[in-house]
């Protein structure tokens, strides 16, 4: 096996984003006929690296090589053109057009006076039997299921010669059967001599899937190993990393129970949320933390069981208002959509949910002396770079915005908050300020819900941790009292049957 | 009921209605070109006054007929270019910049006018397009123009269905971003869209001075351009049918003229006649466009990395 031709050599790929080194002497190799998972958390360095392979990037240092021969840096073209072909996770498709005319689509030159399309159907009718890919070529691609215009994809790349499919997160959008269904494609590619690079954070499909597995944390290669010598929980630990969670965060205070949730939805989610704690929800997206995240937001209502507030029922008519009314903070998941009005100045965005307040207005009228220097105080002590009062939020960088939503929260005085994924896609710098904002807060007695991505951001900050998985909700767990590879078992479903 | 079934067994109603479709047939063929490529072209209407203009005046100052209809196409072309850069690569607002470019393109036919001939009180006349006399009394009525005009529906439809470009620019229209992940230039596509549908669209003006009349008035074009705005929508962004609606329009175009003058018109009031058609296209409009397929990326601009 190791005596395979190398297709794909990544050689001491270093990217350095300011003080942030994003990739640290990288090494990796994809062999012919070969399966590798480049396995992560959110933040290790994958989207980075695949960038500098694809040429969005230029590495500060090392190579990158394609069947033997360097490809030049900083050239988007020069991947797909030596046959590596990829698999975003966001499909760049036209819905109008048929899947032919999808895979047609830049595939001749533009003054050829005439489409090839019976040369085309021919090819694609020929690559779908060869790989066992089934789909309409005359389909119009919107009215395909997402795991159809995956395969549309698969299918773009093969019909552009690739000998080298890079997925990235394949399955993250998929249902259970349709991601089996990729496996045995993209096995079927393996058995034709084509190579696959997958890119996951999921433990359970690397070892379905992987030959080898190349493990990355905080930019630099954490372990390499081939898959069947080895298993999920040690992939777990290589992952996250062998540091013991929760050292560097004093534990809180528990108080009394602020928010508090009983059945709702009808699957079983209990949750209490202390003052004076900070409760980790940790689970693999997409496995109910957004429905959580809504109904405690006030975008939504609970449909079952029941949700208290500092004890008493929550009313009929929750909405976003009454849950800042009843004061609770809200950080939201997506920043730019939910976070802040854009095209808003950061003193409009810093009152946005409280510009009825008598400080802020004077009967219908904006107090816009008063908003600006509440503006102009929230951007001096939270530490926001970037521009003053009157700047455009959409101006400002990630970690940056974040600051200013963080300041809008934590200056109204929360008794609850919501902190989802606070440091998703923030530099480290941000990300330890961000944190170290929510365990002030939970010092001065606010009751935080941490719901993240990244199980270590969770162990370390948590004092209880929940994990979410399929709309279901584990029990709470107390610092200490679970290793990263139970709860990883957690997160993947396994727990709550020995538990039930 | 009898005066229509009379009025539609003349020869000289069809060969109106030919006549009548020519202009519209080239505007909507500019329009759809530009639309399929994601951008709406409200220039249209100031695209076809300045291009009447340009072929009128170069064929008076003693230019051939046919230059004449490439000066217009070259104007055309010029505004589109103007358009097509604030629209594309700049992202601006296409509601604001076509109506900009319809005022502007407008305004610079009257000051040249002006400018050319300064002390005429009315326009001189030129000698047009003459009927080819072939085909019958209906297609020999017409001049080379229209004949153009329906081969530039066969090759645009051609274009948009047969060819890589064309495939290119529908999928401009649908999601640059699967054009651009292809290595292709969305600018260069949806420019090279604009410019090519507006010269079409002042070709469509040009008929109005060079064919269907012989002279350059300011108000021929008359919402011609905004006809074919809606047109597009009533082909459902199609060649084929955006045709068929500009037949149908000349149709109800043609026999109001000539109910006027039978027993009905002493009936009703003139101004409900020339109502008649607009009235029609938009019920039309209403029936069709309910199943019409809209570009997804129409007036959406094109930024490279955003999402």
């Amino acid at each position: 096996m190791q005596a395979q031709e190398v297709v794909l050599r990544l050689t001491g790929i270093t990217k350095r984003f300011g003080p942030v080194l994003a990739n640290d002497g990288i090494d990796l190799a994809l062999h012919r006929g070969e399966v590798v998972a480049l396995l992560g958390e959110n933040g290790a360095g994958k989207t980075t690296l695949m960038n500098i392979l694809f040429g969005q990037y230029r590495a500060d240092a090392g190579d990158t090589q394609a069947f033997g021969a360097a490809l030049p840096p900083g050239q988007p073209r020069a991947a797909l053109m030596a046959g590596i072909g990829m698999v975003h996770q966001h499909f760049t498709q036209c819905g109008a057009l048929t899947v032919l005319e999808n895979i047609m689509l830049g595939r001749e030159s533009l003054w050829q006076t005439r489409l090839g399309r019976a040369k085309a159907r021919a090819r694609l009718a020929q690559l779908m039997a060869d790989f066992g890919l089934t789909v309409d070529p005359d389909a119009r691609v919107g009215d395909l299921s997402v795991g159809e215009r995956q395969r549309v994809e698969i299918l773009k790349a093969l019909y552009g010669e690739a000998r080298v499919l890079i997925l990235d997160e394949p399955t993250a959008v998929l249902t259970p059967q349709e991601a089996e269904a990729l496996f045995v494609t993209l096995r079927r590619l393996v058995a034709q001599g084509l190579s696959v690079l997958f890119i996951s954070h999921k433990l359970g499909e690397v070892m379905a899937l992987a030959d080898r597995c190349v493990v990355l944390r905080h930019g630099r290669v954490a372990g390499a190993v081939r898959v069947a010598e080895t298993n999920p929980a040690a992939l777990a630990a290589m992952m996250v990393g062998g540091d013991l969670p929760g050292q560097a965060v004093p534990p809180g205070r528990p108080g009394v129970v602020l928010l508090s949730l009983r059945n709702v939805g009808g699957t079983g989610v209990d949750l209490d949320l202390r003052a004076g704690t900070i409760t980790g929800l940790a689970g693999v997206s997409g496995n109910g933390q957004a429905a959580l995240a809504d109904l405690i937001s006030g975008l939504a209502r609970p449909l079952a069981g029941q949700m208290t507030l500092g004890g008493q029922a929550v009313p009929a008519d929750w909405s976003p208002r009454r849950a800042v009314q009843a004061g609770v903070g809200r950080i939201p998941e997506d920043r730019h959509r939910q976070g802040v009005v854009g095209d808003f100045t950061l003193a409009e965005n810093a009152v946005l949910e409280r510009y009825g307040e008598a400080g802020f207005a004077r009967g219908p009228f904006l107090r816009r002396g008063a908003i600006r220097d509440f503006a102009a105080g929230l951007i001096g002590k939270y530490d926001v770079r970037g521009g003053g009062p009157e700047t455009a939020a959409r101006g400002l960088s990630g970690g940056n915005m974040q600051k200013v939503i963080l300041g809008r929260v934590l200056e109204a005085g929360p008794k609850i908050i919501l902190a989802n994924q606070p440091v998703r896609g923030l530099d480290v710098g941000a990300i330890a300020y961000v944190q170290s904002q929510l365990i002030a807060a939970r010092d001065q007695g606010a009751a935080v819900l941490l719901i993240s991505e990244d199980l270590n951001e969770v162990l370390d900050l948590s004092d209880v941790v929940h994990v979410i998985s399929k709309g279901r909700l584990s029990p709470g767990f107390a610092r200490g009292e679970k290793t990263v590879a139970e709860l990883g078992l957690w997160m993947a479903g396994e727990g709550f049957d020995h538990a039930a | 009921m009898m005066e229509i079934f009379d009025i539609l067994l003349q020869a000289s109603f069809w060969a109106a209605v030919l006549r009548i479709a020519s202009p519209l047939i080239f505007a909507t063929m500019g329009e759809l070109i530009c639309e399929r490529a994601g951008v709406l072209n409200l220039g249209i209407e100031g695209i076809m006054v300045i291009g009447a203009f340009t072929g009128w005046i170069a064929v008076y100052a003693g230019l051939p007929l046919w230059w004449g209809v490439g000066a217009a196409l070259l104007a055309g072309m010029a505004f589109g270019l103007l358009h097509g850069v604030l629209v594309v690569p700049f992202g601006l607002s296409q509601h604001v910049v076509g109506l900009g470019i319809t005022l502007l393109a407008t305004a610079t036919a009257s000051f040249a006018y002006r400018l050319i001939l300064p002390e005429v009180t009315s326009p001189p006349k030129i000698e047009p397009f003459q009927p080819l006399g072939l085909f019958g009394p209906i297609l020999g009525a017409q001049t080379a123009l229209t004949y153009a005009a329906f081969g530039v529906v066969a090759v645009v439809a051609y274009v948009l269905y047969r060819t890589p470009l064309g495939l290119a620019l529908r999928a401009c229209g649908d999601n640059p971003a699967a054009v651009a992940a292809q290595g292709l230039s969305v600018t260069g596509l949806r420019l090279g869209a604009v410019m090519v549908g507006s010269g079409l669209m002042a070709v469509g003006g040009a008929f109005l001075t060079l064919s269907a009349f012989s002279s350059f008035f300011f108000e021929m074009v008359n919402g011609r351009g905004w006809i074919c705005i809606a047109l597009v929508v009533f082909g459902g962004w199609g060649p084929g049918k955006a045709l068929l609606g500009a037949m149908l329009f000349a149709g109800f175009d043609a026999l109001q003229v000539r109910l006027q003058q039978t027993g009905i018109g002493e009936i009703l009031p003139y101004q409900l006649f020339l109502a008649l058609p607009y009235i029609l296209s938009i019920l039309a409009l209403i029936l069709m466009s309910r199943r019409a397929q809209v570009p997804g990326a129409l007036m959406i601009p094109f930024r490279k990395g955003e999402r």
